[in-house]
């Protein structure tokens, strides 16, 4: 198979829509969460996502299919929350190994599927490491501001967890996103840069922040740039943001990283701000609309989409990358020493 | 876009160092062996003082803050750890990079491990050997940092030019071949050491440094050199000109060699231009040793040098300053203490009285104004600043009648206005204020006036500019009625539009269309100035309002275009997708207490803790979430301010009773009728208002968007139990107010040319106004209906409106039609009962009051209208029994575009 590395050279790649938003439409209620094996379980399930791909693995192919139908090359394992932290919720933190062993697995098959019928254009799995529900550098209690709910090595160790399990289930590249804490990001960093170190190996990363509103900050503070020289001391394959926004208010953040980063850029925002019901409500058109600006200022290599948005406005993102061509990037044989 | 290989650091906000960068100051004063005090704070744990010892580096424009806890008698890795995440949580701290300072690996590491951004280690060596070095050097990369590299090895510290750029290159090499570290992120340490100790061995030391640095600089591609600068004058301890001197001069020959990075105290520096020249001589005779006598002939001269180190300013220094330093200081920093004798002064010193506000005042005011549109200052400190030219004015005002020099020229007069049937102006008075700061005179006629009024007064002034606002739905008519009244009087001027309910969409698709000339939506005060200033000035006016023009028609084909994209069922249909509730007697609660309870001057202590401080902050500008608003980097400092003016008047309103807060709600049985009507039983209670009459009927709207499978087509009737289900449900409505005494408090302020106050009075009426409809319906659930006697929720929850059942309000997103407050009004009998008063656009009076439905079931929600197509429009007049043309008046921001 074609090297990632490469493929970016020559054109966008474009990453899949939201799991949450498809998954709305199944309207899986308690029981379907837990499925025959968890049906005893002490703790509500309805919610758990990432259970998921143990309970209806079938709905989660099936999602994955679709965005690949769509013409998505890369999609994202169910995993967003699949650490012992964010498990803690459901008491599941002993499942977090098999549950990204199989989303992993579940997504490559159906990749895999799609890669013998296309082999000219191959299409990955990317491991997704979600922020988990905790902050390292930020106090949940606002009358002691130097309390921690959680501790880099506690991170370390449930983002290494992840990552074996992601790579053994199959991933092609590791997706640490909706970083609204960069310590956080760096911890989960850390932990893949240890299992690369042990297991000998180079595996391409992605890393995406997200700017929470309008101050143009991620929620611990930084700025598009300072977030970026806080991740870029290891190599990694892109960084760019994802979520929170939609793709209009994110031009002026992928501006500043664009200029002034020389890994690939990538982007999937959500489908537009919600509306006053939560809901996002921006048609496949409209978002399309919005990221030709990105293109026609060269400044992704990989975009996608984040909340709300589905096959159909990746389809429509498809449709548009293929008119363009990707921001301009370094030889690969470069960036290797 | 290949980036050059440049030192990048970052806290909240990132430090590039490039070839082009002046000096990078780093901050040495949180170190606990460079500053005995700070050493004190930590072993006190006082660690809030010591969180201003770092605030105070950065505002003195320290780049980077050094942290050092090594001492023996403090816990150094625990100490480190506390402080850095306290300084994480300060933005104004955090924004610029750390420096984690300790020669104990495990105190680096912890450091390392409780910082987002990318810091510096300061420091590793080759002291320990290879191994350790690599090591550390590792994990540093992989926690992303860069390092500080001393000039050590086993051997020891390196004191000569050669042993300097040795082990610079050892390590260099080390670090970029083996470890595969950035050059770029390498920093030398190359050992500062003091000169003129009269030992023979030292007299090259600052020089060995600076040839060092040279060397590596040109050798070692990419790192920089760094050094603490206040060794070098160890020497002359106690001599602080002296110093001064040598940090100066030293620094001035290092930087030029290629040091880019230092300790330096700011404090403890001479402007290089600035030393005298013969001690010039002399220090720089030590520091690049030209003469064998050198340190003799500077301990000699050092004695004649008398002199004390510089003293830091008191607070009341700018007194002194000259006149017109001090009357703009007044004005910028909204200081009205000394503003009425600084202007006297003025006066004294001018021709006529009016120079004073031409010149002194306005000289003042500019620098208020560009502050202002440079984002450097806020709306809170701007209606300050207002606050003292008022007072200036005030007192001006009466000699410039004297001199009959009345006919000041303002910048252009402008009409301010609320419109009919509307009484909110907190926005319409803020942009007064800014645009009378800016020189504008300002003829405002306050709230609820009637569109001939506006006309009129705007003729007789000849006013260049007229100014609406409009905070509720039917003000957005009254702006289109009055646009076409200035249209058929054959107005010129242009028409600013304003207010919370205001949007460039309705000014672009209803009232440009209408008026030929300027419309201009503003929706922040801060571009009020712009734009007036734009509409105004000769030179600009006509391109810029041709180009409003033309926005306004793009604006609203787009619009338009987008609109009817858009797919609506007919109401019918949506009727038949009306949300479909599983009735049971189980989600029905009986209240504890049917009909009518009226509640007069409640104290308003009890609501204290129930008010949502987030919109206050907003009301002035400040955009962020309480608390968080406070410690924000960009407005925090503001939003801190204001808040404690706010808690200031607050605990007057309580203490002094400047305010009555009334209450009237009732509760009733009630049942859904004709999928969207909500009868209520109301005859036989007692206290009902509705004589004669044992029902009365609210008229629901049902949503009409064409929605996605399985989502329904709302209306607030579905939220009640039908009657055909037999089962009998019940709903109630209510009315509080916490605005009564706020008009002659605010009138009372004004007088007084405090619109800083009269503002902040109405602003926290409002917030008492939705935390008493807060505190009410808790009250109801738990209480008077008690359908959930058991809940115990905080402000916070309530805020995020986590309770059980809904309080919508007509005129809001669930209910956008004003006219059902009638229907309530009648009901409880709320003007009579409680003296809240509906005007002709049914805006509540006082205007800090809140009215609505309470809705108990499980299932109902808040939800969005949206538009709605003429059919609902003609059933819902035909139900109401009103004219079309009514309905379609009130119902217009709703209907569909045809």
């Amino acid at each position: 198979m074609e090297k990632i590395e490469d493929i970016l050279q020559k054109r966008i790649l474009v990453l899949d829509g939201a799991m949450g938003t498809m998954l709305q439409r199944y309207k899986f209620e308690e029981e379907d969460f837990r499925g025959e094996r968890f049906k005893d379980w002490e703790y509500p399930l309805k919610g758990n996502n990432d259970l998921l791909s143990l309970t209806q693995p079938q709905a989660i192919a099936d999602i994955h299919r679709k965005y690949f139908e769509a013409g998505a090359d890369i999609v994202e394992t169910n995993t967003f929350s699949g650490t012992t932290i964010a498990m803690a919720d459901y008491h599941m933190e002993d499942l977090v190994y098999e549950l990204n062993f199989e989303s992993a697995r579940i997504a490559k098959e159906v990749a895999n599927e799609f890669t013998a019928k296309e082999p000219h254009k191959p299409r990955f799995v990317a491991g997704s490491i979600g922020p988990t529900n905790k902050t390292a550098s930020m106090s949940p209690d606002v009358n002691d501001p130097g309390f921690r709910a959680i501790s880099f090595d506690e991170l370390r160790e449930a983002y290494k967890q992840q990552v074996e399990a992601l790579l053994d289930g199959g991933s092609d590249l590791l997706l640490v996103e909706t970083i609204f804490d960069t310590l956080n990001a760096k911890a989960a960093l850390f932990a893949i840069e240890e299992v690369k170190d042990e297991r000998n190996i180079d595996v391409p990363i992605m890393v995406s922040g997200t700017i929470t509103d309008a101050s143009g900050r991620t929620l611990s503070g930084q700025t598009a740039e300072a977030f970026l020289i806080s991740v870029s001391h290891i190599p990694i394959l892109s960084v760019g943001f994802n979520c929170a926004l939609g793709a209009k208010q994110l031009v002026p953040h992928l501006e500043v990283i664009s200029a002034k980063s020389d890994f690939a850029t990538s982007a999937h925002p959500n489908a537009g701000l919600p509306n006053a019901f939560g809901e996002y409500d921006e048609t496949p058109e409209q978002m399309a609309s919005q990221i030709k600006e990105y293109l026609e200022k060269g400044l992704v290599n990989i975009v996608g989409g984040c909340c709300g948005t589905t096959p159909e406005h990746i389809k429509a993102i498809v449709e548009l990358t293929k008119q363009y061509s990707p921001r301009k990037l370094k030889p690969t044989h470069e960036t290797h020493v | 876009m290949a980036q050059t290989r440049a030192l990048k650091l970052s806290g909240l906000e990132p430090l590039v160092v490039t070839p082009e960068s002046n000096f990078i100051n780093v901050g040495e004063r949180t170190n606990v062996a460079g500053s005995k005090r700070f050493l004190r704070l930590i072993k006190e744990e006082k660690f809030d003082e010591a969180l201003e010892i770092a605030r105070h580096q950065v505002e003195g424009g320290a780049q980077i803050i050094d942290v050092n806890m090594d001492d023996g008698l403090i816990d150094g890795k625990a100490a480190m750890v506390k402080f850095l995440n306290l300084i994480v949580s300060e933005p104004d701290i955090a924004r610029v990079p750390i420096m984690i300072d300790s020669s104990k690996w495990e105190i680096i590491e912890a450091g390392l491990q409780v910082v987002q951004g990318k810091c510096v280690v300061n420091s590793i060596s080759l002291k320990e050997g290879e191994e350790e070095f690599v090591h550390h050097a590792k994990l540093i990369k992989r926690y992303g940092a860069a390092v500080i590299v001393m000039a050590f090895d086993e051997v020891g510290q390196a004191d000569t030019y050669e042993r300097r750029i040795e082990i610079a290159k050892r390590s260099y090499d080390i670090l970029v071949n083996q470890v595969k570290f950035a050059p770029e992120d390498i920093i030398f340490d190359l050992n500062i050491f003091p000169v003129a100790t009269g030992m023979e061995e030292h007299r090259r030391n600052a020089l060995d440094f600076i040839e060092g640095t040279k060397w590596v600089r040109e050798n070692l591609p990419y790192c920089s050199v760094s050094g603490g600068v206040s060794n070098v004058s160890f020497s002359f301890r106690g001599n602080n000109p002296v110093r001064e001197a040598m940090h100066s001069a030293f620094l001035f020959h290092a930087i030029k060699a290629g040091m880019n990075m230092g300790i330096v105290n700011p404090a403890m520096l001479e402007v290089y231009d600035d030393i005298p020249k013969d001690l010039l001589e002399h220090v720089e005779d030590v520091l690049l040793d030209r003469r064998d006598d050198a340190t003799e002939r500077l301990l000699e001269f050092a004695e004649t040098v008398v002199g004390t180190a510089k003293e830091s300013k008191v607070d009341l220094s700018w007194r002194e300053d000259p006149l017109q330093d001090r009357i703009t200081r007044a004005l910028v920093k909204g200081i009205d203490q000394y503003i009425v004798e600084d202007v006297e002064e003025a006066r004294q010193n001018a021709k006529r009285p009016l120079e004073v506000i031409e010149g002194n005042l306005m000289t003042g005011m500019n620098v208020v104004g560009d502050l202002f549109g440079s984002g450097k200052m806020f709306l809170p400190q701007v209606v300050k600043s207002a606050r003292v030219m008022k007072r200036a004015v005030a007192y001006l005002t009466p000699y410039i009648e004297a001199s009959k020099d009345a006919n000041a020229k303002a910048a252009g007069k402008i009409l301010m206005a609320t419109v009919k049937g509307d009484v909110h102006d907190i926005g319409k008075n803020i942009v007064s204020v800014v645009l009378a700061c800016n020189n504008y005179e300002i003829v405002d006629m306050g709230v609820m006036v009637p569109p001939e009024k506006i006309i009129n007064k705007a003729k007789e002034e000849q006013v260049d500019i007229i100014g609406l606002s409009g905070l509720i739905t039917p003000s957005l008519d009254e702006m289109v009625f009055l646009a076409k009244e200035m249209e058929r009087q054959d107005f010129e001027v242009p028409l600013l539009i304003g207010g919370a309910t205001t949007s460039k969409a309705h000014t672009a698709v209803k009232i440009d269309p209408v008026y030929s000339n300027a419309v201009v939506h503003v929706n922040d005060a801060s571009r009020a100035v712009t734009v007036v200033g734009d509409l105004l000035q000769t030179e600009t006016s006509d391109a810029y309002k041709k180009s409003i023009k033309l926005d306004y028609e793009s604006f609203r084909d787009k619009f338009l275009g987008r609109s009817k994209q858009k797919t609506y069922l007919s109401l019918e249909e949506a009727r038949k997708n009306k949300l479909q509730i599983d009735w049971d007697l189980k989600d029905i609660v009986v209240p504890k207490q049917l009909g009518i309870e009226v509640w007069e001057d409640f104290d308003l202590k009890k609501l204290k803790e129930f008010i949502d401080w987030s919109p206050f902050f907003r009301s002035w500008g400040l955009h962020g979430k309480y608390p968080d608003i406070l410690t924000d980097k960009v407005v925090g400092e503001q939003a801190t301010e204001l808040f404690k003016d706010a808690q200031v008047m607050l605990k007057k309103v309580f203490d002094e009773k400047w305010l009555t807060a009334k209450a009237i709600f009732g509760l009733f049985p009630a049942n859904q009728v004709n999928d969207d009507d909500i009868e209520l039983q109301t005859g036989s209670l007692d206290g009902s208002s509705a004589e004669g009459n044992d029902t009365t009927m609210f008229r629901t709207l049902r949503q009409q968007l064409k929605k996605r499978d399985g989502v329904p087509n709302i209306a607030l009737a579905d939220f009640i139990a039908p009657k055909d289900s037999g089962l009998q449900d019940y709903m109630g409505c209510f009315c509080v107010s916490t605005g009564f005494g706020t008009q002659e408090l605010a009138a009372d302020f004004e007088k007084k040319h405090d619109d800083y106050n009269s503002i902040m009075i109405k602003a926290i009426a409002d917030r008492l106004a939705e935390a008493f409809a807060e505190y009410l319906h808790r009250e109801v659930r738990t209480k008077f209906w008690g359908y959930a006697a058991a809940e115990s929720l905080s402000n916070d929850e309530l805020i995020e409106e986590k309770y059980l059942g809904i309080r919508p309000a007509p005129g809001y997103p669930a209910c956008p039609d004003h006219l059902e407050k009638l229907t309530i009004w009648e009901l409880l009998g709320v003007k009579e009962k409680i003296g809240v008063e509906l005007t002709e656009s049914l805006a509540m009076w006082p205007a800090a009051s809140v009215s609505g439905y309470y809705f108990a079931h499980p299932k109902a929600k808040y939800f969005g209208l949206g538009k709605i197509e003429q059919d609902q429009v003609e059933d819902f007049a035909k139900r109401k029994n009103i004219e079309l043309e009514k309905a379609q008046k009130w119902l217009a921001p709703n209907i569909v575009e045809g």
